[in-house]
């Protein structure tokens, strides 16, 4: 697959960002906050969103999606990025979705996919338990009891909680924390007793929540594939949604960049404009080097899920830690570079250093995938 | 069968009968490859012959027209016979400035006199060419150049000094940058001339650098003597000419970025070995391994990133600015990450050493790449100004 874009996919593009940097600005997402908004996203934006088939846009056809693959979401990511556009689309689009995706049954996959296409239904992944990502630890336990299952523990980081029409548990049915084996996925309904969601606010403005479980008793029929059996989907999913949140990274970026850099160009201090003086136009040029090389990736990265690649383990890793990197050093750069006016609240190149470190920390940081990706190469 | 068949079929033929056994064995080093020349270096005896029977179907230079000395293949062709030349390892039969960075200038600036009396020449490695550029005051600002040519009818009177121009002392003709007027901007008033080595006025003295002997050399002109015949283009002219090979120059540089054959990562786990979990047991050095790989494969992509966008009719894109000062960046934390892994191996520098002191060179080498043709900091310059629209001081 060439590393270009065909003429379906710049029209995606292009109508994404139209369409964000009227409705889901930094701007709506500022008033979001100041308004103590529970959900964190604006639901008539989101119905628009759904009516344009975004809800469903990496779903196949036959789930009642528009089968625009993970280049197409990745596209629209990498614009919400750029206007850190408040919605679901991370936990429903492109995480939950791409769990149901690799490990439902078919009937799974059609009552669920195409419920979340059509913006009817919202999902979250609950899967972190500890400070840090480490899926195999998962610990919260499920233990059967005739046709049910009975969960007790606890999840940090649920993407969405308190909107979220179900959750997808990640849950220990066998083994120990570390092992591969004994990893179960459940299809748990928010209102099913004992699941209590507590509202976090994060430093980003985004609602993520904390869930707890609580001799939460679910039937057989809500376990995604096999008993103890979810790493191998579990694992594919988690490299899709980092080569997504990659693109988002790349979006916001290269925005943080290039309004620095505008901002390089109008802001005088001892008479000329700062962008004139060499020791900031170097660190500049490196950054533009660094977001080139982002672009790159992140597209060799999403056409690697749309062309099939059995493991993705590489480019989600290379696509995250890399990218991750980036959007330090640039959101870095853009605070230091706008100086006391971007230390303020009034000004929203603030907006970006935020959601960045959340984005980055997200089912893998920097150290953990630059780790992964030496794994990866054998050393 | 179709064209192209018949004309894999024949060029296999051809190939298998006129290679000789001992052009099929890989190159060891520089010294392996033929450039040709009034004096030929030759570090084997069959190079004259291959280069001759290559040169005699114009195959040395076999994209270039066939009225000079070229193989007038079509691309297709061109990558036929390569592919062929490969599936029996046969070496490129001539190497040369001439091929790689004169010819490209002359067919596209060139007169068709000058095509037809120099091209052959080069196709044919009959004649060795270096590149007079750089000065001790005109690095970096390579437009300042003094050395002065002085318009005496039908020809130039050369006075001045040029630097860094590799393996003059084995050229026989330059492609010189020359200031035949003062009165302009320093951008003006630079002409292209080429001219003949062998003569009084013309003096070469090799530099010895950090990494030992290299091919770089200090040129000197007292009253050299060029042709009018051999001004290339307009005179004045000289600085597109000399910005059109510059960008063909960076290209080749930037292409020392690639990933190495065997990664800096197995060379470290095979020195240092591997803790329990199978990492490798210097975890600081692992993360600037890891780092540098991360960025080799990253560049990789843009590689192919922008030569895919330029496939599909895009042009060369702005990502193509950063090759010169990220390719060579890259392959200086190589050759650091080299030294680190290799540890008292790689610090030999001749006699009974490891790596026949070639990790150390190859390092101290390596830091020219950020300096010969454009060093990082006028790339970040051209960056700034030309992609990113900052403004002068």
């Amino acid at each position: 697959m060439a590393l270009v874009l065909n003429e379906e996919q710049v029209m995606l593009k292009e109508s994404a960002a139209g369409f964000l940097a009227e409705k889901a600005s930094v701007a709506q997402l500022r008033a979001l906050r100041d308004s103590d908004s529970e959900r964190g996203f604006s639901d008539d934006v989101w119905r628009e969103m759904a009516e344009m088939g975004w809800a469903g846009i990496a779903i196949a056809e036959a789930f009642g999606g528009l089968g625009y693959g993970y280049t197409g979401l990745g596209l629209v990511l990498e614009q919400a990025g750029r206007n850190l556009s408040a919605s679901p689309l991370q936990s429903t689009v492109l995480v939950a979705a791409t769990v149901i995706g690799e490990l439902g049954s078919e009937q799974q996959k059609e009552q669920w996919l195409a419920a979340i296409a059509s913006g009817e239904k919202l999902v979250s992944l609950a899967l972190q338990e500890g400070a840090h990502h480490d899926p195999l630890h998962t610990a919260l336990g499920a233990q059967a009891q005739g046709n049910e299952y009975i969960l007790n523990g606890a999840k940090v980081l649920v993407l969405d909680a308190v909107s979220a029409d179900a959750f997808i548990v990640i849950a220990r049915t066998a083994a120990q924390p570390g092992d591969e084996q004994g990893l179960s996925a459940f299809l748990v309904d928010a209102a099913t007793a004992g699941v209590t969601v507590e509202r976090r606010k994060l430093v980003d403005s985004r609602s993520v929540g904390a869930l707890s479980l609580d001799n939460v008793r679910v039937a057989a029929d809500s376990l995604l594939g096999e008993p103890g059996a979810a790493w191998g989907g579990l694992k594919r999913a988690l490299d899709i949604a980092n080569i997504g949140l990659a693109a988002e990274l790349l979006g916001l970026s290269t925005e943080a960049f290039e309004r620095t850099v505008a901002y390089l160009k109008e802001r005088k201090q001892f008479g000329r404009v700062i962008g004139s003086f060499q020791g900031l136009q170097h660190r500049a040029a490196e950054l533009f080097a660094e977001l080139e090389l982002s672009r790159s990736i992140v597209l060799q990265a999403l056409h690697a899920i749309d062309a099939g690649e059995e493991d993705l383990s590489l480019p989600a890793s290379a696509a995250k830690a890399k990218l991750c990197e980036v959007a330090q050093r640039v959101t870095n750069e853009a605070i230091q570079m706008h100086g006391g006016i971007g230390m303020t609240d009034e000004h929203e190149i603030g907006f970006f250093i935020k959601r960045a470190r959340v984005v980055q920390h997200l089912f893998g940081d920097y150290n953990y995938h630059l780790d992964r990706f030496a794994q990866l190469n054998h050393f | 069968m179709s064209d192209l068949e018949q004309f894999r079929q024949d060029t296999r033929t051809w190939l298998e009968s006129n290679c000789p056994e001992s052009m099929r064995v890989p190159v060891k080093g520089f010294e392996d490859l033929y450039n040709g020349g009034r004096n030929p270096e030759i570090a084997h005896p069959d190079q004259k012959l291959w280069c001759d029977r290559m040169a005699e179907r114009g195959w040395t230079v076999p994209h270039w027209p066939k009225a000079y000395g070229g193989g007038g293949l079509d691309a297709a062709e061109v990558k036929i016979l390569s592919e062929e030349m490969a599936r029996i390892g046969a070496r490129r039969a001539l190497d040369s400035f001439g091929i790689s960075m004169l010819g490209p200038a002359l067919l596209h600036f060139g007169s068709e006199e000058q095509k037809l009396e120099h091209l052959p020449k080069i196709a044919r490695g009959e004649i060795r060419w270096c590149q007079g550029y750089s000065e001790p005051n005109a690095g970096s600002d390579l437009a300042s150049l003094a050395t002065k040519a002085e318009d005496k009818g039908d020809h130039y009177v050369i006075n001045g000094q040029k630097i860094w121009t590799s393996y003059a002392d084995k050229a026989d003709w330059i492609f010189c940058l020359v200031r035949t007027d003062n009165s302009g901007s320093k951008h003006e008033g630079i002409s292209f001339v080429l001219f003949d080595m062998d003569q009084p006025g013309v003096t070469v003295r090799p530099i010895k650098l950090i990494s030992g002997s290299s091919p770089f050399c200090e040129t000197f002109f007292d009253d050299a003597i060029a042709d009018k015949r051999n001004l290339v283009g307009e005179a004045g002219n000289g600085w597109t000419i000399a910005k059109y090979l510059l960008t063909h120059e960076r290209e080749m540089i930037s292409g020392f970025g690639a990933a190495p054959k065997k990664s800096v990562g197995q060379v470290a786990v095979d020195t240092i070995g591997t803790d329990a979990s199978g990492r490798l047991a210097s975890p600081v050095l692992r993360q600037a391994i890891a780092q540098y790989q991360l960025d080799t494969l990253v560049f990789g992509a843009t590689m192919a990133r922008v030569g895919d966008e330029a496939k599909a009719g895009q042009g060369l894109g702005a990502a193509s600015s950063i090759f010169k000062y990220y390719g060579t960046e890259l392959n200086k934390r190589r050759n650091e990450l080299n030294l680190a892994v290799c540890g008292e191996q790689a610090l030999g520098w001749e006699g009974e050493v490891y790596h026949d002191g070639m990790l150390s060179r190859d390092w101290l080498r390596s830091k020219g790449n950020s300096i010969e043709g454009g060093t990082t900091e006028v790339q970040l310059n051209i960056i700034a100004k030309r992609v990113l629209g900052l403004p002068d001081a």
